[in-house]
């Protein structure tokens, strides 16, 4: 039996990340708390005693790029699963701009959300462009030596931009964590067992919420 | 406490002080090439393999002396030959021992991560700890002179040591011990500096060669390596040696305010939610309960 995306489920549940969303989430979130432990360890000497806790310093430059091979992967699945559903609307600007309501908590004074916020929209967006950035530049930064001399702009260029990158994804994580585990109770447990309650569909994205109520009402062929 | 941690003055990827730092009095040490007198019979090149006991490295044939084109991680001293034509149409041919330049300010050193895998010694010279090299390759973004080499079996980096073994027992390194012509002097930088502006002031005013200068480049502070040139202006001739080295712009900005920046950001982020949720609390609170439990039925 499969799962379907926004299929209802008993006790006011619908279901919004079946399985395979859900299992490509912690593939690209271990890989990323991985990635973030290690890079913060090769970003400070005051942060290189976390590579002595997860093996040591040699073991955690030969894992790190691997790492970002496994984060980089699940990101483009991620693409393939909601891109089409991160494509901005009319009502993001509105949303943008009623941020200040989001921030203290008056989402009853928010624009109605879709399946997705524009925060989330956003958050999505700089995620993935932030991986890209972080593969092309990692690919350098895994090869160094195989730079020509000539070239060497290349390498100058990388090790600027992979931690500027880094540090965006960074931002982009502590908000992501923030939101999903202590702003929005309920989010954590739609990338664990998968569903929402449809009180939580209604408060946070109202959109989502009617066309599920539309489609359901309407019978399936 | 040991007095070869007290050499040191510089350790890479370093959080806090540095023991050595300006608690002992050396004599910086500086290597003098003077490469008008350089004969290309790379005596300094056999002594430092068989020196640093490196296993044979193939040479490549190119219809010239230059047997490879740069050093590599088991050949680091390399003698660099370059034809120059002079405006008159006749040939010069400028010889340059080529290998690290234990810079003051070394850019590998800067660029490394890994806690102590760079040192530099209060005598000036750089020195690589292979046992500590994570092999991320960052020094060799760092160097600005193209030096660091890495070896792929072993997953680490490797470079000209000065001989630092040699010169902590009082000795000269072995390439300045093999050179035949004395065009390779070894002392105090003090003295090296001395000397070459002797040598290059006998050039310009004894042997018709009026841009004869010493290459020292201030960009990385000076060198532990000076090179004594026929045409000072013009160092790039030499093997591509660079006018004015230093630290590659984005390794300084990504080790200076990029640092600061997002270190700033990184903390004041965990301290921004942190104070959020103080302030203004899960979005739900007053649902919570509901939500939790069996929710609404569509």
């Amino acid at each position: 039996m499969s799962e379907n995306a926004d299929q209802i489920l008993p006790h006011g549940r619908v279901l919004r990340y079946p399985f395979l969303e859900r299992l490509n989430h912690w593939i690209a979130a271990g890989s990323y708390i991985y990635l973030l432990l290690t890079g913060l360890a090769f970003w400070s000497p005051w942060c290189f005693w976390i590579a002595g806790l997860l093996g040591g310093g040699q073991i955690s430059r030969t894992l790190h790029p691997w790492a970002g091979l496994f984060f980089f992967y699940a990101v483009v699945r991620m693409y393939g699963y909601w891109a089409p559903q991160m494509k901005s609307s009319e009502s993001d600007k509105q949303w943008w701009r009623s941020l200040g309501f989001y921030i203290q908590n008056q989402d009853d004074k928010m624009p109605p959300a879709g399946r997705y916020n524009a925060g989330q929209k956003a958050l999505f967006w700089s995620f993935f462009y932030g991986a890209l950035v972080l593969l092309l530049t990692g690919l350098v930064l895994w090869f160094p030596e195989r730079i020509p001399w000539s070239f060497r702009w290349v390498r100058y260029t990388s090790i600027f931009l992979h931690p500027v990158a880094a540090l965006a994804t960074i931002a982009n994580f502590m908000i992501h964590i923030y939101m999903s585990v202590f702003a929005e109770r309920g989010a954590f447990g739609s990338v664990i067992r998968g569903d929402v309650s449809l009180e939580f569909a209604k408060r946070y994205h109202p959109g989502w919420y009617e066309e599920i109520m539309r489609r359901s009402a309407t019978p399936r062929k | 406490m040991s007095q070869a941690t007290l050499r040191v003055q510089k350790i890479s990827g370093h959080a806090g002080s540095v023991p050595g730092e300006d608690t002992q009095r050396q004599f910086t040490v500086a290597k003098l090439i003077d490469t008008t007198t350089c004969i290309g019979c790379k005596a300094c090149e056999v002594a430092c393999v068989e020196w640093n006991d490196m296993p044979f490295s193939a040479t490549e044939f190119g219809n010239s002396y230059q047997t490879m084109p740069e050093t590599r991680w088991n050949y680091w001293n390399l003698i660099l030959f370059n034809e120059h034509e002079k405006e008159d149409g006749s040939l010069m041919w400028l010889m340059r021992k080529n290998q690290c330049m234990h810079c003051a300010e070394p850019g590998c050193l800067e660029a490394c991560p890994s806690d102590g895998a760079i040192i530099q010694y209060t005598n000036g010279i750089v020195d690589f700890q292979q046992d500590k090299c994570i092999g991320c390759g960052y020094c060799i973004t760092g160097c600005p002179f193209n030096i660091p080499k890495f070896n792929k079996e072993t997953k680490r980096v490797y470079k000209c040591t000065l001989c630092t073994d040699r010169v902590s027992q009082g000795l000269e390194p072995a390439c300045i011990k093999s050179c035949p012509t004395g065009c390779l002097h070894f002392g105090s930088k003090d003295d090296m500096k001395e000397l070459a502006e002797t040598r290059a002031k006998q050039l310009r005013e004894h042997y018709n060669f009026p841009n004869a200068g010493v290459y020292d480049p201030p960009g990385v502070g000076g060198t532990g390596v000076i090179y004594v040139l026929h045409d000072a202006t013009q160092p790039e001739l030499y093997g591509g040696l660079p006018k004015n080295p230093s630290i590659p712009l984005s390794v300084k900005l990504w080790k200076g305010p990029l640092k600061w920046l997002g270190n700033v950001a990184m903390v004041g982020g965990l301290i921004g939610l942190f104070v959020h949720y103080l302030r203004f609390g899960p979005k739900d609170r007053d649902e919570e309960l509901k939500d939790s439990s069996e929710g609404v039925k569509p």
